[in-house]
């Protein structure tokens, strides 16, 4: 039975008694327990259940390794499944359950998987699931899904919030064991930035569980006499309960802070991603424990070592009363020496090796412990529990013989340092042989861009495992230079025990706990020709599960090079990749969530429209109406009333998204007749012209009208889409290849806003407003003129996007609304409406003019539609023309815009394809054009689109058939793009 | 004729840290080589500063000037202001390769308040914007051009610990909740000690 003793436990106050819920059970722990070590003070060894044969699972571990002890942890929209119980804190009325069993955690009926574990083996979905073929899509894929997956998220959205913190550092330490806090002290004594980060709650990782003294002191004293030596110096930062979660280039790295996990409801973010630039990272994340592999080696109530004795010294809990130790070095020792001294029973200490003479072997052997040396287990007995161990020679197959009743085994295969963070960036590794372990390799550190070394392992992460080497080693690696070499540990590897296991037994040593690996799968992915490390992984999945492998992948590898009789090193390891253990989701969002999601562009009339109907739509972060809806108004009505209100009348659009840039300087001309495909350095000042921009590759990029200020100042007006990136495209040119050339830009987009008057009756209402003279004498089609109209000072640009007459004025954005507002009152009248952007789309298509995007889609040039007009042939040059004097450009068979009118009227589908009856090689339909612009006309009262067809603008009044979705066709006929008022009569008044 | 209104009018979230929109603010980007004695002669005539060194921004009699490249500055001044010092500039700088605009009603401004030397302000810019915020990395009267969070913005702290922040105007109100939640309270970080 694991039970609480009667006193002890360094981190938990027995005067808080903790009230928790674990399966509907409530339970008592106290203030400092973790999850688990409350499960376990209340004899709660079964915790969960394994992925694939559902076989019941016991807590392992003591910190982020864990693979079994995972929970769903909270309720409603506070739940978060998949959480670790070693290294979750209790609180009161903590509520956890355990995952994947059904219906109950203690009979599950997955567990009969556990009976077919022969047929379940390595690669077994991957040969299973093959044939037929249309089985995998309709029966195997959704009843895979149904049982993958361990907990299940909740369906509420998170109660919480969070948040980044960006920080900078000299020197960031990650790991706060007395490595970490040495090498954080040698750094900050050097006068550097430091920052440290522990991932626990505790300061001073294993050294007081593990070590009498250091330097001289008790483990707890130089701990915290490092901590107040730290805390008091203004150059150190210092956190606990932050886990460095991966190293990346160029010193930076992400810290998982879990500030409130402890405190819910707490009003405060629950986890802060540190997101951190360090001139150099340090780290001194210790080490873990290997398992050994021996049958039954999974049964709850085997643990390791290394977690018995934390449990023992810092929480007061036993996992047994009768304890086996298992062991194939010195340090295990430790483990039955600390359960001795807390009055417990070691049944014995089962040393692989064949002479154990070291210090604690000897300490153990004169407290009375019997040590059986050269011996292994052969078998774990139990089902839900250990029951006892039957004893075997090593060196055999496994011939059982003594059986020793337990209630709880402690294993040790001896210490891995955790390399992970070392490795994310680059770091490479070395096969220790002596110590049985890999460790960094100083040589082939991670580097930074001046090539030299920017992390450093320090201590147990180092290989260095304790006492004054582990020491000098924090120092050397926060101020360089070389450490004494460690001790050597006092260990035999063991990968297999006993090491002549036959199938049998092979078939029973587990590997990865979580994903029920076992050696025997690994041996079989060796046989079925599986070399590489990661592809035998993948095979097994042995360390895919949410632990990623911490306890199994080396015994996986070990075991690997083993059956392909090659050297581990030769083996190698599978990559380590962030996060160090699972990160929240909501840490990595941060504060993007809701309202700041992204952000939410505004013109200065936003707020208006949305008090007055607007139905939204995105362009790019801005919002745009895309109509205004009345009440009980359909979209299409809206739309439709909108552009007859225009076409009859005058129309407000809020234009104020275009993009709006100033080009000035001696060589603007000069530089504008090279981006745009037409002559902008002949435009009079008060003259508006309409532009083309192109690509170096020649494809049609942007288009706009560009107003021409004074003599060498002119404004560019791109798509609202447009803005940033053509101002870009500008400062590239200029930049980087006219570095000479006398021209400043600047993006003058949200100065301004901007408003399209469109109508027959839009200069009757500007009348109406007062001030600027706006006859079609003083402000011609294509001119644009400054003053002032009710007050407010302005530009307003004679262009036309709508085919009407037509006024863009441009206002500076905190006049905006008050302009709007004038022309509203104003036009009340004139029966003035405001128009969304679908109204705008739809009278542009009605007059042919191209979208971009539309009718653009990266591959297009202005050849193809039909705008060889505004392209300049007395130009030596602009950018695009070479390009699109290439053979493929200049094919005659390119498709080319042309106008398309149903038969019956109907709208065509958007994006339609013109089929013929021919088939290519590949037996795929010939298509000869396709649909590019489709919408209904209320001015024509049918459907109009424009397209893209194969010899378009040759082939007017030809019929085309265009594929619908539903598998039919419809009939086209090629038309004009410009149906409405074909001479521009309307616009030119 | 209207007054010009700014982008979030009386807009003001009191936390750990309090931020308030600036109103209106007039606003002139000056580009032009700013070692030139006839920008130098128009700046100092117009509002009376000197030229900026880099990432610096100095005070004049009659505004402010900020570096923002090694070709702009941006002129800080009210915004009754900016029209006729642009026009003022514009005849000063004439037959000179410079630009002056007026971009007062692109942006909206921003000040974040702290309770004591600034070291709240400074960490609530933290966790929006990827900049060394720590005293001897940014020292006061220096502009960092950085992004908070999703948006472009600009900012520097003065000598009383008060952060003045840019961003453009169609972007305020996200920048205003990003500021607003990221100084909630609860949400002390405690990354800069205040002395």
């Amino acid at each position: 039975m694991s039970h609480r003793l009667p006193s002890g436990g360094r981190l938990i106050d027995r005067a808080t008694t903790l009230g928790f819920t674990f399966n509907g059970r409530r339970l008592k722990g106290y203030g400092g327990d973790t999850l688990a070590s409350a499960l376990l003070g209340n004899d709660r060894m079964l915790v969960g259940r394994s992925f694939k044969y559902h076989r019941p699972r016991g807590i392992v571990a003591s910190g982020p390794e864990e693979p079994n002890a995972l929970v769903g942890l909270g309720q409603g929209a506070r739940f978060e499944p998949n959480q670790r119980a070693t290294t979750t804190d209790l609180f009161a009325d903590l509520v956890a359950q355990s995952q994947n069993h059904w219906p109950s955690l203690d009979f599950d009926i997955g567990a009969l998987n556990g009976l077919m574990s022969r047929f379940l083996s390595a690669g077994f979905y991957y040969k299973t699931f093959i044939h037929p073929r249309a089985f995998w899509k309709h029966l195997f894929e959704p009843t895979i899904r149904h049982s993958a997956g361990l907990g299940r998220p909740t369906s509420e959205p998170d109660a919480d919030r969070y948040e980044h913190l960006y920080a900078f550092a000299d020197v960031l330490v990650i790991g706060g064991g007395i490595a970490g806090l040495q090498a954080a002290r040698t750094a900050a004594e050097s006068g550097a930035r430091v920052m440290i980060w522990e991932q626990s709650a505790h300061w001073g990782g294993r050294a007081p569980v593990d070590d009498p003294d250091v330097e001289g002191m008790p483990p707890d004293d130089w701990i915290s006499a490092t901590l107040h030596w730290l805390r008091a110096q203004p150059n150190v930062t210092l956190r606990s309960r932050t886990m460095g979660a991966g190293v990346y280039d160029h010193g930076y790295a992400l810290g998982y802070e879990r500030v409130t996990d402890h405190l819910p409801g707490l009003d405060a973010p629950r986890h802060r991603l540190w997101r951190v630039r360090a001139g150099r990272i340090i780290t001194a994340t210790g080490a873990i424990e290997r398992p050994l592999s021996f049958a039954g080696n999974d049964v709850p109530g085997v643990m390791l070592a290394g977690a018995v004795r934390d449990y023992v010294v810092n929480f007061g809990v036993a996992p047994g009363r009768r304890t086996v130790i298992v062991t194939n070095n010195d340090d295990a020792y430790r483990t039955a020496i600390t359960l001795h001294s807390a009055g417990l029973e070691v049944a014995a200490v089962i040393d692989a090796r064949a002479r154990a003479t070291g210090d604690l072997p000897q300490r153990a052997r004169s407290l009375g412990i019997r040590v059986m040396t050269g011996r292994a287990i052969a078998r774990v007995r139990g089902g839900g529990r250990v029951t006892g161990v039957d004893i075997c020679q090593h060196t055999g197959t496994g011939a059982a013989g003594a059986l020793i009743a337990c209630d709880a085994v402690a294993m040790s295969g001896g210490w891995s340092p955790v390399v992970h963070l070392w490795s994310h960036c680059g770091g490479k590794l070395i096969w220790d042989a002596g110590a049985a372990l890999f460790r960094p390799d100083p040589a082939r550190a991670p580097t930074g861009a001046d090539g030299a070394a920017f992390v450093a392992a320090a201590g147990a992460a180092n290989g260095v495992m304790r006492g004054a080497a582990l020491l000098a080693d924090a120092r050397a690696a926060a101020a360089g230079g070389d450490a004494p070499a460690p001790e050597p540990e006092a260990i035999t590897p063991v990968w297999i025990m006993p090491a002549a296991a036959g199938p049998g037994l092979r078939a029973k040593m587990w590997l990865d706990f979580q994903n029920d690996v076992k050696v025997s799968d690994v041996q079989q992915a060796a046989r079925e020709g599986y070399v590489s490390v990661e592809h035998a992984k993948r095979y097994t999945t042995l360390g895919m599960a949410t632990d990623q492998g911490k306890l199994g992948n080396i015994n996986g590898l070990a075991v690997l090079s083993d059956a392909q009789g090659a050297p581990i090193p030769d083996v190698g390891t599978t990559t380590f990749r962030p996060p160090y253990t699972p990160i929240s989701m909501g840490a990595i969002a941060g504060e993007a969530r809701g309202d700041v999601f992204q952000p939410l562009r505004r013109t200065p009339m936003h707020d208006w429209h949305a008090a007055h109907g607007a139905d939204w739509e995105p362009a790019g972060q801005w919002r745009r109406p895309y109509c205004y809806l009345r009440p009980g108004e359909a979209r299409n009505d809206a739309v439709a009333r909108e552009i007859l209100a225009v076409r009859g009348g005058v129309g407000l659009i809020d234009a104020s998204t275009l993009g709006k840039i100033i080009v000035k300087g001696p060589d603007a001309g000069r530089f504008l007749d090279m981006l745009y495909t037409n002559m902008m350095s002949n435009l009079a000042p008060g003259k508006c012209r309409y532009g083309l921009m192109c690509s170096e590759n020649g494809f049609l990029i942007d288009d706009g009208v560009v107003a021409r200020i004074d003599e060498d100042t002119w404004l560019c007006h791109t798509t609202t889409g447009g803005a940033d990136r053509i101002h870009a495209h500008m400062e590239d040119w200029l930049q980087c290849e006219w570095f000479d050339w006398r021209v400043y830009t600047a993006n003058v987009t949200e100065q301004f806003a901007q408003i399209a008057v469109a109508g027959p009756k839009a200069r009757d209402l500007l009348q109406a407003l007062g001030g600027l003279d706006v006859s079609s004498g003083a402000l011609p089609f294509m001119s644009w003129a400054g003053g002032r109209l009710a007050g407010i000072p302005l530009r307003a640009y004679r262009i036309s996007f709508s085919g009407e007459l037509s006024y863009e004025l441009a206002t500076p954005a905190g006049h905006g609304l008050a302009l709007w507002r004038a022309l509203v009152d104003a036009g009340q009248d004139l029966g003035v409406i405001a128009y969304g952007t679908e109204a705008m789309h739809v009278m542009r298509a009605e007059k042919g003019f191209i979208m971009i995007g539309d009718e653009t889609d990266g591959t297009v040039i202005p050849q193809d539609l039909g705008l060889g007009w505004a392209i300049s042939r007395k130009k030596a040059d602009y950018i695009g023309k070479r390009a699109q004097e290439r053979a493929h450009m200049t094919d005659p068979d390119r498709w080319k815009l042309v106008g398309l009118q149903t038969l019956d009227g109907s709208v065509l589908p958007e994006g339609a394809y013109a089929v013929t009856d021919a088939r290519n090689a590949n037996g795929q339909v010939v298509t000869e054009g396709r649909v590019t612009s489709t919408c209904h006309s209320p001015t024509f009262d049918r459907g109009i689109a424009m397209g893209l067809v194969r010899h378009g603008p040759d082939r007017m009044g030809e019929v085309l058939r265009f594929n619908r979705v539903d598998g039919t066709t419809v009939e086209a006929r090629i038309v004009d793009p410009c149906l409405y008022d074909p001479k521009g009569g309307r616009q030119d008044v | 004729m209207s007054d010009p209104v700014s982008a979030l009018p009386g807009a003001r979230y009191t936390g750990y840290v309090t931020v308030a929109e600036a109103g209106v603010q007039g606003m002139i980007t000056l580009r032009g080589d700013p070692s030139a004695d006839a920008l130098r002669r128009a700046l100092r005539a117009a509002i009376g500063a000197d030229m900026p060194d880099r990432r610096r921004i100095v005070a004049g009699t009659a505004g402010a000037v900020a570096w923002m490249s090694p070709d702009e500055v941006l002129i800080l001044l009210p915004h009754g202001e900016a029209a006729r010092v642009v026009a003022q500039m514009q005849a000063a700088l004439a037959g000179e390769h410079a630009l002056v605009v007026d971009v007062s009603d692109a942006r909206a401004m921003f000040t974040l308040r702290g309770k004591g030397s600034g070291a709240d302000v400074r960490e609530v810019l933290a966790k929006l914007c990827p900049v060394d915020l720590a005293p001897a990395a940014l020292p006061a009267g220096e502009v960092r051009r950085t992004r908070a969070a999703q948006a472009a913005v600009a900012f520097w702290i003065d000598a009383a610990g008060v952060a003045h922040l840019i961003c453009f105007r169609s972007v305020a109100q996200y920048v205003f909740d990003l500021i607003s939640l990221s100084a909630r309270p609860g949400a002390e970080a405690g990354l800069f000690p205040d002395p």
